[in-house]
């Protein structure tokens, strides 16, 4: 089966590239081993939001010249990050994701602790706060559906109440939410949500929540509103008469999954093939160039491409694994940059910066990867499977994602037109 | 085991049960859970369970009987847990649950088939009419609102037999043919229609030797002895075609298709390894033919068709729904648009069930709303139980790719520009 690009990974980066190159004209797949960490997505996309020493970053563009020469945003470069941030919101846009916020300067957000954390782009379901004024109200109801665990209020309302805003935590039930709290253990985000979707319950539960917040100002609530529906949370911040923030749950993540579904949607618009609970397999290898991969389902029938792109994640997403004696990609068994030794991958303080989070594929200047010492010229990486970068300290793990994504798009693209 | 170093990692299950990190993915995508709160879901069902169970069986839960086999949750998965291997393995192994009448009459598609094709008219009359439908949903708990297929009066083996047999041998290449029960006892039209394909494009078409039902209907009604003895008697007679004649063997139901690939080795403990690789769709044998440029298809000037494709549960899982796709596609004046992947309710007998006619239509909805409201000539899909369901509870009409494909086929072109050219019959 022919293809411009075949890309490995349906993540993030996976979808980012694939939707650039497709929106180009090219002819894209994409090869996902199940379902990415967009699943996981807190609302928010980082692109840089701590600095070295951990203290918090208001404008990010001016902190990336402090990162070190590894970083994937060093390596990218300032100035072409500049240029492909303008891309990130019209992909975005088109796609059918509407995200507020701008590189120039971080805004903030509630985490699911009830404190603000800075970061770049939210998407609109969630509130966004100006660094300079930060929660606005100081009387804030706090409303929870009975039986849904996965919301942890008293972190919420003390994460707020730390700021001096007095916090009343309410909790609610409803006769359309009971029979799903029967089996307690699946009364999940993304079940509740199923059931906003089918839009029958939605004016019964904007009238208690007007009940139940009479005399706030603000009404926070979790974020499960809207899987397959994207006009739920809409009709519930229309119908509420006042304020509403939500805050991100425990996942599975519903705006995540909504999210991923229209990236989703939108590649395949573009004509680009989709194939999910797939895995590559093996890879034909010709000098430094990658002709074919193969894989678990399609089996004899491979998958041929002029360029490649590895996006298969990190360690979580099981783009890096770690086995008892060296930490390896499990694809193609590319060069990986780590230690050597299993003592020094971990630092036992666990709040430490850990030295494995920075581990990743090995790249050259252009992005491309490097098996058994030698570049691969069609075979370029991107995402959190890239080294240099701690994005769960940093808080830049989408901002690597979408910007690598854009900036590898642009070569192949450039690439693909020199031939 | 035993070479081990202490510390390293190893997995003691098939399944990667242990490789299950709690992420909750796979309940995102569970069709039944989503209107069936007695399910536990794939993630309690599955690895959580097998925790344990693997402690004490008394953990097992007859509620597992609830799920539909459908494998979404494994194609969700990020982290490869076989989690629909993992509760129908649990069932099997644990469940005390003895299959009803009801459960045996609707699992065994053979025998019921045999005597339904002999009395066909009688049958279809019969079981079609209303007051038979209350006296089945009030005897069996079949359903009264289900329709039946009809059955056809010639079994698509009486007519290969008569019509088609004796040219076969005639053609260059060859391939055998798992036509399942729907083709042999209520549509012998799609097994026509892919003969007429094959034969086109230079393949003769065979029967394989006395093939039975793949099994997937006893395998979820509890009938696993049954199960694996037809099984084992399909595997023989795989290794027959593929091993001793070379000749691959096409199916045109993705979850016969399915079943004997995958079901078998994982539930049924059978191995098939001889011959997995090669058992596929028709679809797929005839796009790689295509792709490899060995073959041409010339189709009629005149076609022009607007489809949707529904994407069946075990064609998401075996990833090949691109096969048919891209072959509807290459047809000229196909214009065609992919349904959003979802369950549609049916789960091969699932839906029989009276206990679960509501569960059933509730899944399908928003399926059902999708097809009711798109601008479509047919529905195109890979799996007759999806097809009744949809033909059931749509306005539309849903015919198999390989019908389709037939019907725009031009043979007489086809076969010239292949260079088709029949053995003298000796």
């Amino acid at each position: 089966m022919k293809f411009d690009t075949v890309i490995i990974g349906g993540g993030l980066a996976g979808l980012t590239c694939g939707i650039k190159l497709a929106e180009s004209g090219q002819k894209c797949a994409i090869v996902s081993s199940g379902q990415s960490a967009l699943h996981f997505f807190s609302g928010s996309f980082d692109l840089l939001s701590y600095d070295r020493k951990g203290a918090e970053v208001a404008y990010p563009l001016e902190e990336i010249n402090n990162l070190s020469d590894h970083h994937p945003y060093r390596r990218i470069g300032v100035n072409r990050i500049k240029e492909l941030l303008s891309q990130v919101a019209p992909l975005l846009e088109n796609a059918g994701l509407h995200f507020q916020g701008d590189a120039d300067m971080n805004h903030y957000v509630i985490n699911p602790m009830g404190k603000l954390k800075p970061t770049w782009l939210t998407i609109d379901d969630f509130s966004i706060f100006d660094p300079m004024i930060g929660i606005p109200w100081t009387k804030i109801a706090l409303l929870n559906i009975s039986g849904f665990l996965d919301f942890h209020t008293r972190f919420v309302a003390s994460g707020l109440a730390s700021s001096g805003i007095t916090v009343q935590v309410k909790y609610f039930a409803m006769d359309s939410f009971e029979k799903i709290r029967h089996n307690p253990s699946e009364m999940r985000s993304t079940n509740i949500a199923k059931i906003f979707d089918q839009e029958t319950v939605i004016d019964e539960f904007i009238q208690r929540v007007n009940e139940l917040s009479e005399g706030f100002e603000s009404v926070l609530l979790p974020a499960v509103f809207g899987l397959f529906n994207s006009t739920v949370v809409g009709k519930i911040k229309r119908g509420v008469n006042k304020p509403i923030c939500l805050v991100p749950v425990i996942p599975p993540s519903v705006p995540g999954i909504r999210s991923q579904i229209t990236l989703f949607k939108r590649f395949q618009a573009l004509g680009g093939k989709y194939f999910l609970g797939d895995s590559v397999e093996s890879g034909t290898f010709q000098e430094d160039k990658l002709l074919a991969v193969n894989t678990v389902n399609q089996g004899d029938i491979s998958l041929v491409a002029d360029s490649f792109v590895m996006a298969t994640g990190g360690f979580s997403s099981l783009g890096l694994v770690a086995s008892p004696e060296k930490i390896y990609d499990p694809v193609f068994d590319l060069d990986v940059i780590s230690h050597d030794k299993r003592v020094d991958w971990v630092d036992k303080n666990i709040f430490n910066k850990q030295p494995f989070m920075y581990y990743g594929v090995k790249t050259d200047a252009a992005f491309h990867a490097i098996k058994a010492g030698r570049a691969i010229k069609n075979l370029y990486v991107v995402g959190s499977i890239l080294s240099g970068a701690n994005s769960l300290k940093e808080g830049s793990g989408a901002g690597i994602s979408l910007l690598s994504a854009l900036h590898v798009s642009d070569c192949i693209m450039k690439a693909d037109s020199k031939e | 085991m035993k070479n081990k170093k202490p510390y390293e990692l190893f997995n003691i299950s098939d399944n990667n049960f242990e490789q299950c990190v709690k992420c909750t993915v796979c309940t995102v995508y569970c069709p039944i859970l989503a209107v069936d709160p007695d399910f536990p879901g794939p993630k309690q069902s599955g690895p959580d369970g097998e925790r344990l169970r693997l402690t004490d069986p008394k953990y097992y839960d007859e509620a597992l009987k609830l799920c539909l086999n459908c494998k979404r949750c494994e194609v969700a998965c990020p982290h490869g847990v076989k989690i629909g291997d993992i509760i129908q393995a649990a069932r099997i192994k644990y469940s005390k649950h003895k299959p009803t009448l009801r459960d045996t009459i609707l699992a065994n598609t053979d025998f019921v088939g045999t005597v339904s094709s002999a009395f066909a008219p009688i049958v279809n009359t019969a079981v079609a009419l209303k007051p038979v439908r209350l006296a089945m949903d009030l005897t069996l708990k079949i359903d009264h609102h289900r329709i039946f297929p009809k059955y056809s009066g010639m079994k698509f083996e009486t007519w290969y037999k008569k019509e088609a047999a004796a040219t076969q041998d005639l053609y260059p290449h060859h391939v055998s043919y798992f036509h399942g029960c729907y083709v042999n006892y209520n549509f012998p039209q799609l097994g026509m229609d892919l003969v007429k394909i094959m034969n086109a494009i230079g393949y003769g078409v065979h029967l394989l030797e006395k093939e039975k039902c793949c099994g997937v209907a006893l395998i979820s009604n509890g009938l696993i002895k049954q199960a694996t003895r037809q099984a084992k008697h399909n595997i023989a007679a795989f290794e027959q075609s593929v091993v001793d004649k070379g000749m691959p063997i096409i199916g045109t139901s993705s979850t016969c298709t399915f079943t004997i690939r995958d079901e078998y080795p994982h539930l049924l403990g059978l191995k098939n390894d001889t011959v997995r690789d090669s058992i596929e769709l028709a679809t797929r044998f005839i796009y790689r033919l295509l792709n490899d440029e060995k073959i041409v298809l010339k189709f009629k000037p005149d076609v022009k068709l607007k489809l949707a494709y529904h994407t069946p549960c075990h064609m998401e899982k075996l990833g090949w729904s691109i096969y048919s796709t891209e072959l509807l596609d290459a047809i000229p004046g196909v214009d065609m648009f992919i349904l959003d992947s979802q369950c549609c309710g049916i789960a091969g007998t699932y839906g029989f069930k009276k206990e679960n006619y509501k569960s059933s239509q509730l899944i399908g909805k928003s399926l059902f709303d999708q097809i009711n409201e798109s601008d479509i000539d047919f529905v195109a899909t890979d799996c007759e139980t999806c097809k009744w369901q949809i033909e059931m509870s749509t306005k539309a009409k849903v015919k198999n790719p390989i019908s389709i494909l037939a019907d725009a086929l031009d043979v007489e072109a086809t076969m010239k520009a292949n260079g088709v050219v029949l053995k003298k019959e000796s």
